[in-house]
């Protein structure tokens, strides 16, 4: 198709596309693709192709079905315990959550009418009328308060115990009103709730085998490690689903899930490594790849505590040394986002777009090393597999480090055992960081003086009182403007480089269409099974 | 049946009791050995010590291994495979559908890869030192070379998504012919094929040279017995012994060893179902695989050794 490019993939059309949207004039255009090392005889047919938009309306009817990565017979149907993409995919096709999130990440409503507070602490949810679970019962305000307390008793094993915690108090105050009291005030509530684990089940549940939530499909067949099959719900609250049944599995063999793909067995092969995107790609218009970045990072940490990050000029100079735009490129082989170095991404709807990615000066980066004094030592790097892609990013650093006379020693070391003898241990090393909602999240875990995993024991008492502040306030546009403040910390202060966040491709045929990117996760926050169409 | 035959049995049956308990206190001991347990594997990065300590308790998984290990011994002898940690489903459940899988693609691949290794090796031993016999010898050894995954891989390129011949998956697929049921089962035969047939063919090539190379076979040729003559009724039944060990060798694979063909074509067998087993630490669903794996070896060489004894004139 591309016939005079060679390094052209969809991802650059979606670049390409998100410019002219931005408004970027043709010389801006031509230049990022020369930066690319596209010919200016091409760029006609690129912009050509980038500007073709889809209108398309849904239509009905069809079997969907799609391959995650990873399943086995601790597949679960408990919202509670669902720990892989699998688990939440299925989630999301039987249950329905109290609120989710729209592809900006600002939470809507889902089963809850209206989530309210006037402090922060007292939270009243309204729920939606005329919503049945599949067995035909009515969803009350007990369903939501047993879903909801249950996350606490130890003995349900929930992934999310910790976050439910804060949560004190339930009270059904009338058939469509529950009150959740926390523990301290949190103005992000609405966002918890839309995490999976919080799907809500019919009030007494124990056998979740049956999958009795208020969702889109209706559990058939459920067979862990082997599949499930979910037939659409007629009594269905919302309009939709567009399909007639769906069936999910895992094939966890890169390959072969590609090449199910491409024989047409399914329609979504999820989370697809970069090298089969170019076999996709050869394949023509009959395939499409659809990128989410939804905050997973890999990110080099060095101790504020420790030689040599105690001198405030080495981690300047390591801020310069870090060539984002090619850890992106070759680590990354493309699929990421230059980050720049604060744990908020680009999905994220407090991601501070003006705070600017340091840009990549090995001169500016000697001369901080030379005032430090580090120049000629030899430094060591940690680098393991267990934090993905951090050795293709130490070798990237440890190059441009070279040519300026900088000597860092990447030291490789085995995947197992790695979070518990090197990560948060060693004075300079990599850690790689799952996606969490919320800035508070994010930085209680992280950037704190008190954090769990503080892993360049940051501490700033001034950083502390403004998360506290800021959780505690209703009004969006304060919070906005103290989490701003706190990413511009976080990058300016921390021992922390995150060079780039993450993406994750999926691959799907061109029939299946209106499945969009959202800050969840990958294959629409794993709820695509709702929303997408199947065309003839 | 005659008396040596129905000892032997008797004797196999005993034997295989034993095994089967050493085998299942082995894997007990090897299962104590991994670290973590069921419940911190399931909570994974939400295991906090008391979440743990809860689970713990919810699933029973405080109370020692070894009482854990006993009370599913004296269940299974009832017939009561037990439930598994995992997912609370009765192992009997979990197993039945899979092993059926296992056994259909097991068999259907028998059914192919017998007749023609043992074709290709008899033929390749009377043709002994000739172009086919050198192009066969190529093959097999070229065959046992490449892996298992490299062959899966190739031929679901070739045939799913260049050809559109046959599907990727072979479970995904709705069967309602008698040429779906071809359709779906080609490729891992093909390939499982590929992998057994090899050790077989080799097996039986050398089994039956070296008959080919005994007094009584050269005394039948100098009699003036026709080639097959020689072959089958002279050479054959005294090499059928080490034969057929090799063919229950390879079956024994089939029954527990095709996890690579059952990832790359999403076929749910037994042996994707005790990887999972061992991931999980289910310590009764492992012990169950392991006997059922256990119990089809010896199955299968006792088979092997029943044939050996019928055949051989000496023996009989």
């Amino acid at each position: 198709m591309n016939d005079k490019i060679t390094n052209w993939t969809r991802s650059d059309d979606a670049m390409v596309e998100t410019a002219i949207r931005r408004g970027a004039t043709r010389r801006e255009l031509l230049h990022m693709m020369l930066a690319g090392g596209v010919a200016i005889s091409a760029g006609g047919l690129v912009l050509g192709r980038a500007g073709k938009a889809l209108a398309a309306t849904p239509v009905s009817g069809g079997t969907l079905k799609a391959a995650g990565w990873s399943s086995s017979t601790a597949d679960t149907l408990d919202p509670a315990k669902a720990s892989l993409s699998t688990d939440y995919v299925r989630c999301c096709s039987f249950y329905n959550r109290l609120t989710f999130l729209d592809k900006s990440g600002t939470p809507q409503m889902e089963l809850a009418e209206a989530i309210e507070s006037k402090d922060a602490k007292t939270w009243t949810v309204k729920l939606k009328n005329g919503v049945t679970f599949h067995d035909g019962k009515p969803l009350t305000a007990d369903d939501v308060v047993f879903s909801l307390k249950r996350h606490l008793d130890p003995s349900v094993g929930s992934k999310v115990a910790k976050i439910a915690a804060q949560m004190t108090g339930f009270k059904a105050v009338d058939k469509q009103t529950v009150e959740i009291t926390l523990a301290s005030p949190n103005a992000d509530l609405p966002t918890i709730l839309s995490m999976h684990h919080f799907m809500i089940v019919s009030d007494g549940t124990t056998d979740f085998t049956k999958a009795n939530g208020t969702g889109a499909f209706v559990k058939e067949v459920f067979e862990p490690g082997v599949r499930s099959v979910g037939i659409k719900n007629k009594n269905y609250w919302k309009s939709g689903p567009n399909v007639d049944s769906f069936e999910y599995f895992a094939i966890s063999d890169d390959n072969a899930r590609v090449n199910a793909l491409l024989a047409g067995d399914i329609h979504l092969a999820a989370a697809i490594n970069p090298r089969s995107m170019r076999l996709v790609e050869a394949q023509g218009d009959g395939f499409t790849l659809s990128k989410t970045t939804s905050g997973n990072y890999t990110n080099l940490n060095m101790r504020l505590d420790m030689e040599p990050g105690n001198k405030r000029d080495f981690i300047e100079g390591m801020k310069y040394l870090v060539n984002r735009e090619q850890i992106v490129k070759s680590a990354l082989r493309g699929l990421g986002e230059v980050g720049n170095d604060q744990p908020v991404s680009p999905a994220n709807f407090y991601h501070d777009a003006n705070l600017k990615a340091r840009a990549f000066d090995p001169e500016k980066a000697k001369f901080h090393f030379d005032k430090a004094g580090v120049l000629g030592q030899s430094i060591p790097i940690i680098a393991s597999d267990a934090a993905s892609s951090s050795i293709d990013m130490a070798m990237i650093i440890q190059a441009a480090g070279a040519e300026i006379g900088m000597k860092l020693d990447v030291q490789r070391v085995p995947s197992d055992g790695y979070w518990d003898n090197y990560w948060l241990k060693a004075p300079i090393h990599f850690g790689n960081i799952n996606p969490r909602p919320t800035p508070d999240i994010l930085f209680s875990l992280l950037y704190t003086s008190d954090a769990p995993w503080n892993e360049s024991q940051y501490k700033s008492e001034k950083f502390d009182k403004m998360l506290i502040e800021a959780r505690g306030s209703l009004d969006q546009e304060k919070r906005k403007a103290i989490y701003n403040e706190m990413q511009g910390m976080i990058a300016q202060e921390a021992g922390t480089i995150i060079p780039a966040y993450i993406s994750n491709v999926d691959a799907t045929t061109a029939k299946l269409k209106g499945l969009e990117a959202n800050p969840l996760g990958g294959q629409m926050g794993y709820a695509f099974a709702e929303y997408v169409w199947l065309e003839a | 049946m005659n008396s040596q035959v129905l000892s032997l049995v008797l004797s196999r049956l005993f034997v295989a009791l034993i095994t089967l308990v050493i085998v299942s206190f082995a894997v007990f001991f090897a299962t104590t050995l991994l670290p973590g347990d069921t419940a911190t594997i399931l909570l994974g990065q939400a295991a906090t010590p008391e979440a743990v300590e809860g689970l713990r308790k919810a699933m029973h998984l405080d109370e020692p291994a070894l009482f854990r290990f006993l009370r599913w011994l004296v269940g299974l002898l009832q017939g009561d495979l037990g439930t598994s940690y995992a997912n609370e489903m009765p192992i009997a459940a979990l197993i039945a559908g899979r092993f059926v899988n296992t056994l259909k693609l097991a068999g259907v691949t028998a059914l192919f890869s017998v007749p023609i290794a043992l074709t290709l090796g008899i033929t390749a031993a009377m043709l002994r030192g000739t172009l086919y016999d050198r192009i066969v010898t190529v093959i097999t050894i070229g065959v046992i070379s490449v892996p298992e995954f490299m062959v899966a891989t190739s031929a679901a390129l070739i045939f799913a998504v260049y050809l559109k011949w046959l599907p990727a998956l072979s479970f995904a697929n709705e069967v309602h012919s008698m040429t779906d049921l071809l359709r779906v089962y080609a490729m891992p035969v093909i390939t499982l094929t590929f992998v057994v047939s090899a050790q077989m063919i080799r097996m039986t090539r050398a089994a039956v040279i070296e008959t080919l190379n005994t007094p009584y076979v050269e005394m039948a040729l100098l009699k003036g017995a026709s080639r097959p003559r020689i072959v089958f009724r002279h050479a054959l039944p005294n090499a059928l012994g080490p034969i057929v060990n090799a063919v229950a060798l390879s079956l024994s694979y089939l029954l527990g060893g095709v996890i690579i063909v059952e990832t790359i074509f999403n076929y749910p067998g037994i042996a994707k179902l005790m990887l999972d087993a061992v991931a999980t630490r289910d310590l009764p669903l492992i012990q169950s695989c392991a006997m059922i794996f256990c119990l089809g070896y010896l199955l299968l060489i006792t088979i092997a050794d029943i044939i050996a004894i019928l055949s051989n004139p000496r023996l009989r």
